[in-house]
């Protein structure tokens, strides 16, 4: 059991903030890409990688480290934006997103970004990596443990399911999937485009501890993820209730920012929300 | 030259088949803005279904509609309808020989900056070797919208490959658009041209650049990869001795591969095929993207020439 403290909670507080700025500034260089579900899902993010997971940015491939798999890929901004502030690469490389030949392609690519562990973007691939870790993980009595990031259109894919079933059944007890409940999809909200709900009698029915939490309340993070760590032989589910595009009044909860890069006025009003 | 993206071109064309016929059914998989079925889910929303986040299911519900007397068109991105749900288009749709199409945009790298996990370079070939599926690869928007008419009146399975790019039109409305049937863009006796999809405006330019050299080049708009126009292409080998194909997919197994089948088998002469070279894709803007990988006006008069030498 991790300590939370005031402290931590400032910490991982700032990061995010600096994580949205960034996750910002890189989409207005780059004029593409998603925005919306980057921002609802940069407190979780932020808390994985300055509070829980053991993970060396001089080591990115230790065999012990903890391991991210962002299953939603399009998010890729938050995952870039957590590495470049954790020292993966320089901070830099942010300029270049989407640009021909940069390591931070549209979706994350793991042969081209130090800190990336799974190449993804074609959702519902994700997950099955992440049990395919955790497997590995168990295999090789290695203590690692392993995070997946869905989102909650994600989930309608049915290989979601399979992953899910597949964790239940080997008992990934070292496996956390936080799912980013934003209520959007592209096309509009979930449960009119095609309804995953409800969700934690899903992931309960299929096996999994489910934990329900404000994805946006860093405590609330920070204790699933405590909590998460002492549940023995299931994987848990974290439904984390979020806001697509958190952080910039103008984007929350509005289905159009969901694939769309903010231009430079944009930039501009959402830096000054975020300062 | 006016223009406009095949996936435009479908997204109308659908609203126009929508009010012919009522038997016309659209799904899609929460991506209606992008691929366009959003104009006909506007119009006629108690026909539209969008499967969510579920392009395996998509294909199989498709397969059902079908199966019930439905005439069924179901969009994805090219990646996710024929890589998601291969077996799905393959056992449900194909073998079953049901009337469904596949009506996939944002195929090649003109995808742009979604990069590689986005941009299917191999969608051609694996849908060109299930039986029974028709492939087709219009070269604009007017064509799509006659291919479109002419798929609803042939009934059966059928994968159509769109972009999502603006291309240049090509075509008038009373071109006789036949599917299975290439057409004759131009008429030369030096080598013959065979391109699809937006490759085929690229070629017409190379073709005319060369012909102001005294080159006479023919090139073909070879829409339909399968059933491939087999007549029409040993007829080019013997009359121009070469061939170049060119399109924004894999130099494996695509036109390239169906155009040097039909050539060895009956009438070898030198071909040489265009494309993408066995490598995924990447980020980067379309146009910059076309030049990264060699799609380009300048590189297929390159090839012509060289080609000419070998002669
Ligand atoms: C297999 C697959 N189908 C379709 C897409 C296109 N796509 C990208 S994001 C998205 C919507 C995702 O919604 P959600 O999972 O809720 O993500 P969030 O709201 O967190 O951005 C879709 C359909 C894809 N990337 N992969
Ligand atoms: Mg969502």
């Amino acid at each position: 059991m991790k300590e939370i403290t005031e402290q931590s909670v400032t910490i991982t507080t700032e990061k995010a903030r600096q994580m949205r700025r960034n996750i910002i500034s890189m989409l207005g260089q780059a004029g593409s890409g998603h925005t919306g579900g980057s921002l609802s899902a940069s407190d979780i993010v932020a808390c994985l990688y300055f509070w829980e997971m053991n993970i060396d940015p001089k080591n990115p491939g230790w065999e012990a480290r903890d391991r991210f798999v962002l299953s939603k890929g399009h998010a890729a901004p938050v995952l870039y934006a957590a590495l470049a502030e954790k020292g993966f690469f320089p901070q830099d490389y942010l300029n270049r997103l989407r640009k021909l030949g940069s390591p931070l392609q549209g979706h994350p690519d793991m042969r081209k970004l130090p800190g990336v562990e799974a190449s993804t973007g074609s959702l519902g691939q994700g997950i099955s990596w992440a049990v395919g870790m955790a497997l590995a993980g168990k295999m090789d009595q290695k203590p690692y443990r392993v995070y997946a990031l869905l989102g909650d259109g994600e989930i309608e894919e049915g290989m979601v399911w399979e992953a899910s079933m597949a964790a239940a059944h080997y008992k990934l007890d070292n496996l956390t999937a936080f799912i980013d409940n934003n209520g959007l999809q592209i096309d509009g909200r979930v449960e009119e485009v095609m309804s995953p709900l409800p969700i934690p009698d899903k992931f309960r029915a299929f096996g999994w501890e489910v934990l329900e939490i404000d994805g946006h309340d860093h405590r609330q993070i920070m204790q699933a993820l405590n909590t998460a760590r002492t549940v023995q032989n299931r994987p848990t589910a974290v439904i984390a209730h979020t806001i697509k595009g958190k952080g910039c009044s103008f984007m929350e909860n509005r289905a159009e920012w969901h694939g769309v890069a903010p231009k430079p006025d944009e930039v501009e009003k959402a830096l000054a929300e975020l300062s | 030259m006016d223009k406009q993206a095949t996936r435009d071109a479908y997204g109308k064309a659908l609203v126009e088949l929508g009010q012919l016929h009522d038997n016309i059914v659209v799904l899609d998989a929460d991506l209606s803005k992008s691929t366009k079925t959003a104009d006909f889910a506007k119009a006629f929303p108690e026909r539209f279904i969008n499967a969510g986040i579920a392009e395996q299911n998509m294909v199989g519900m498709a397969a059902g509609l079908a199966a019930a007397g439905k005439v069924v068109f179901a969009s994805s991105f090219a990646i996710f309808a024929t890589g998601r749900a291969f077996e799905q288009v393959r056992n449900s749709l194909a073998y079953a020989n049901l009337n469904v199409k596949i009506c996939a945009t944002h195929s090649g790298i003109t995808v742009g900056e979604d990069g590689g996990s986005h941009q299917s370079v191999e969608d051609i070939a694996v849908m060109r070797s299930i039986p029974n599926l028709s492939v087709i690869v219009p070269a604009d928007g007017v064509s799509t919208r006659l291919a479109l008419f002419r798929l609803y009146e042939q009934p059966g399975p059928v994968y159509l490959r769109l972009g999502r790019p603006a291309l240049p039109l090509l075509y008038k409305d009373d071109t006789d658009f036949q599917i299975g049937r290439g057409i004759e863009l131009r008429q030369g006796r030096d080598a013959t041209v065979i391109a699809c999809g937006g490759m085929v405006s690229l070629a017409l330019e190379a073709c005319r650049i060369l012909a102001e050299e005294g080159i006479q080049v023919s090139l073909v708009d070879m829409h339909t990869i399968k059933p491939l126009d087999q007549d029409l292409i040993i007829r080019k080998a013997k009359e121009t001795g070469a061939i170049l194909t060119v399109e924004e997919h894999n130099i494996i197994g695509g036109l390239g591969g169906a155009v040097c089948e039909a050539v060895s088998e009956n009438y070898p002469i030198p071909v040489k095929r265009m494309g993408i070279e066995d490598v995924f894709g990447q980020s980067g803007k379309p146009d910059e993207l076309m030049q990264y990988y060699g799609l380009t006006v300048d590189k297929i008069v390159q090839n012509i020439r060289l080609l000419l030498k070998k002669k």
